[in-house]
């Protein structure tokens, strides 16, 4: 579809009507239409340009922030090896930024106000200077207000020093609204399960749908709602690929019988997807940019600010179903894979919503077991600060980086975990760590409040101390039901799962509900964001600042 | 996390690891007795202390930082708020119909400044006793918020002030709480309790079960109740939700004046018990 498709009066009544539900801006000669995927820019010298417009979804338009007049904005395509200079110009009337979500660089060009430089003031510019050292896929995105949420965001695909070019498709996947996030962010904070339209009913008890009755007034004891899956669901969300929403779809061709690298970004603000092309298996050949040892699954969880390489080689001449569906099963983002042009696939229905169960709540009792268990128990975790915004504690967080993610248990085919990645070489760091970090992630579900140790950035402006260079364990405990992908810029760090010197690197872990998750790491200087990818979790303070220093400049702590 | 016995011993544990070349060692070689990488346990060294500085300071303007950083640690720090209608109804009741509302709108986060009206009165007639209240509302727990403010009356009764104290939030098993008690400039003592609990049916549709009770250390003549146990109510209103925000709904609803107020109003010629088919609308923005 194209821009002129679109009836400009519809566009103007569609944009009034998303004023009056707090979308953002009117539409007007000077709101631009964004295109939908950018072209490839590649080079030493590169210029990137944020504004702000309406990005047409499925022919209607929805307030957007565009970087070079497209969502996603341009893929950098750029070589291993090379040096690179990035301007950047802030056309909007807040602050903005960009950061290199996955890239090894020096902290200052990691593009994070107030962490590792001031930001980029409205109409100002700002250039990024730094040596491409890694290869991968990766991507790029605002660090500012709610820029990523609303379009601010792109892909990164770095070749190898010696690569061979393959035959390859970028899929950014991304969820965008109707309305402004900030009315998204008001809703949760008055209702936090505003978006969860299949909540649990009496109409599905009396069915035999969903859990029965005995389970029910369990969780209700507990003041929880195991069908809480997403904070923001497909009520309010679309789900994209490459900027086209899922009527329109995106289509990609493909040779039978050659493999197809598709490159995929989990750009989404707040969206687990799960991924599958129905009658094709999934060879997973890189996660967040690095290699692993080709492992051949039939679904995947990714999710927000994680990159997966698939290999695929479709055999016949037919168009095949790329499926990207929310965890919670209210939506789908839609791509197809066809020989030719025009080609139609048949996407299969949105499954069941899954439901959570006890191990996502922190509490897998062995069967038979006479252990009590409380749900909020401060003392099993002393270092969280208890209090209103903590509603629960795992009374035992089992290590999870084995499990597929929600509702991909028992599913009869291949769900890839974090068990299955093995890095194609080995680590390049491979002392034991010398000492453990253990970091809770904590919130109040129904307070739609999110934290660390159980306290928000705000309220905690102590950043988490390590020294340069020191071999490090990071244990993360999920005390909440629900997933959070966690990010620590400007690293890789080596995840523990029983992989010895081939751990799978990665700059983004999902932790699951009522879960652990553990990852070794070597710090480099300087102050790092580190926190929740889901970007309202981050928002709300499930943040904190890895500070990096010397470790001559470091007095140890008094025991 | 471990506690450090001896910050000797774990310096001198630690120390070695700082001696040797990080990164692009030889792998030592592998027995299968020998955890490698990732497999092996991490030691108990120390952790260092924090710094009070910011790195980037050394490459951009101080102030700058400064600046930026705090506007990132107000970011997300609301303030939010909202409107809430819970009751707004139309009361049939035998020739007697009469209406009723109550809502609420707070603003803040995590403590919340509110303000909340209720009243009733006759149709065709003047308002029979309506209120405002204004509290500061703290969170005490992940459920449960501790109130306190005053209440103004005001209708046919004498238009009293009253100081409030609440606790309000949600009770195992999904159940809304609102406990108040009252102190008026009279120096008469009163409290009311309100519990409800929304029953999904399907997706649009909710049953509410409600009830309140109204108690008074003595009579309470602007609201035209007696002592003791002065009135109770129960409710069951199912209501559509066209949205979340949006809800319109129908029920029934009980009242009793037990008591010093049922003689009450049957002095007035009142009855002391009444039931009555409700209409009504539920929502908020």
């Amino acid at each position: 579809m194209t821009l002129s498709d679109l009836d400009r009066r519809t566009l103007l009544r569609a944009t009034g009507a998303a004023m009056l539900l707090g979308a953002g801006w009117p539409a007007g000669a000077s709101q631009p239409l964004f295109a939908q995927g950018g072209a490839a820019l590649s080079g030493e010298e590169i210029t990137l340009t944020l504004s702000k417009g309406h990005l047409p979804i499925d022919g209607k338009p929805a307030a957007a922030i565009a970087i070079n007049g497209s969502v996603p904005g341009p893929t950098l395509r750029l070589k291993q090896g090379q040096q690179l200079r990035l301007t950047v110009i802030n056309e909007l009337d807040e602050d903005a930024s960009l950061h290199w979500h996955g890239l090894l660089l020096p902290f200052q060009m990691d593009g994070v106000p107030g962490v590792s430089f001031p930001g980029i003031p409205p109409r100002g510019r700002f250039t990024y200077e730094f040596p491409v050292t890694q290869s991968g896929t990766y991507w790029y995105h605002s660090h500012s207000g709610f820029q990523e949420l609303m379009g601010a965001y792109g892909a990164i695909v770095i070749e190898p020093a010696e690569g061979m070019p393959a035959a390859e498709q970028v899929l950014v996947l991304s969820d965008h609204a109707f309305v402004h996030p900030a009315h998204i962010l008001h809703n949760l904070k008055q209702d936090s399960d505003y978006y969860n339209r299949q909540p649990s009913t009496l109409q599905g008890l009396l069915q035999g749908q969903g859990k029965p009755l005995a389970e029910r007034l369990g969780w209700a004891k507990m003041r929880m709602d195991p069908g809480d899956i997403s904070d923001v669901s497909g009520a309010v969300l679309r789900y994209l690929v490459n900027g086209h929403g899922p009527q329109e779809g995106w289509n990609a061709l493909f040779t039978p019988g050659q493999p197809l690298r598709l490159r995929v970004i989990n750009a989404a603000g707040m969206s687990f997807f799960n991924l599958r092309i129905p009658g094709l298996p999934l060879e997973v050949i890189a996660a967040d940019g690095q290699d692993v040892r080709p492992v051949s699954v039939d679904e995947l969880q990714i999710g927000p600010g994680e990159t997966y390489d698939l290999r695929v080689t479709p055999p016949d001449s037919r168009a095949y179903a790329f499926v990207a569906e929310s965890a919670d099963r209210s939506g789908m983002a839609r791509a197809t894979l066809a020989p030719a042009a025009g080609m139609k696939a048949e996407f299969p229905p949105l499954r069941p919503r899954p439901l959570l169960t006890m191990k996502d709540m922190g509490m897998d009792m062995p069967k038979g077991s006479s252990m009590k268990m409380t749900m909020r128990d401060g003392s099993l975790a002393p270092q969280v600060a208890m209090g209103p915004g903590v509603d629960m504690i795992s009374a035992m967080p089992m290590d999870r980086t084995g499990d597929p993610g929600v509702g991909l248990d028992g599913l009869g085919h291949r769900v890839l975990t974090y068990h299955d990645l093995l890095a194609l070489n080995p680590m390049p760091d491979t002392r034991a760590p010398e000492r453990e970090v253990e970091v809770h992630l904590t919130g109040s579900m129904e307070r739609y409040m999110w934290s660390m140790d159980g306290k928000t950035m705000r309220s905690a402006h102590d950043p988490l101390p390590f020294r340069t260079g020191e071999r490090v364990r990071v244990t993360l405990v999920n005390d909440t039901m629900m997933a959070h992908p966690i990010h620590l810029h400007g690293h890789l760090f080596d995840l523990v799962t029983g992989q010895g010197l081939h751990a799978p690197r990665k700059h983004t872990v999902t932790v699951q509900p009522g879960g652990k998750a553990s990852f070794d790491v070597t710090p480099e200087p300087g102050d790092w964001a580190f926190h929740c990818h889901l970007f309202l979790h981050m928002a709300m303070g499930m943040m904190r600042v890895a500070q990096v220093r010397p470790a001559k400049d470091m007095q140890v702590h008094p025991a | 996390m471990r506690r450090l016995a001896f910050i000797a011993l774990t310096l001198a544990c630690a120390s070695p690891a700082f001696a040797q070349d990080h990164a692009h060692d030889a792998p030592p070689a592998a027995d299968a007795a020998d955890p490698v990488g990732t497999d092996q346990p991490a030691g108990s060294a120390s952790a260092p202390s924090m710094a009070h500085n910011r790195a980037a300071d050394r490459y951009y303007d101080p102030v700058a930082m400064a600046r930026a950083e705090a506007a990132m640690m107000r970011e997300g720090g609301g303030p939010y708020g909202a409107a809430v209608l819970d009751l707004a109804e139309y009361r049939l009741n035998r020739g007697r119909d009469s209406y009723e509302w109550e809502g609420e709108g707070w603003v803040g986060d995590l403590n919340r400044f509110v303000l909340r009206s209720r009243g009733e009165g006759e149709v065709g007639q003047k308002l029979d006793h309506g209120e405002v209240e204004a509290a500061y509302s703290r969170a005490l727990t992940p459920w449960w918020n501790v109130q306190a403010g005053v209440r103004q009356d005001f209708g046919q009764g004498p238009a009293r002030t009253h100081a409030m104290v609440a606790l309000e939030g949600l009770a195992p098993y999904r159940f809304d709480v609102l406990a108040q008690a009252y102190l008026s400039d009279r120096g008469e003592v009163s409290a009311r309790l309100e519990v409800s609990a929304d029953q999904r049916i399907t997706r649009k549709l909710v049953l509410q079960p409600r009830g309140e009770v109204l108690l008074a250390a003595q009579d309470l003549p602007g609201q035209r109740l007696g002592a003791g146990l002065s009135s109770a109510e129960a409710g069951l209103r199912l209501r559509y939700e066209f949205t979340r925000k949006f809800a319109p709904y129908v029920g029934v609803n009980w009242e009793w004046l037990p008591g010093r107020s049922g003689d009450l109003a049957r002095l007035r010629g009142d009855s002391a018990n009444s039931r009555g088919l409700v209409l009504g609308l539920h929502g908020w923005f």
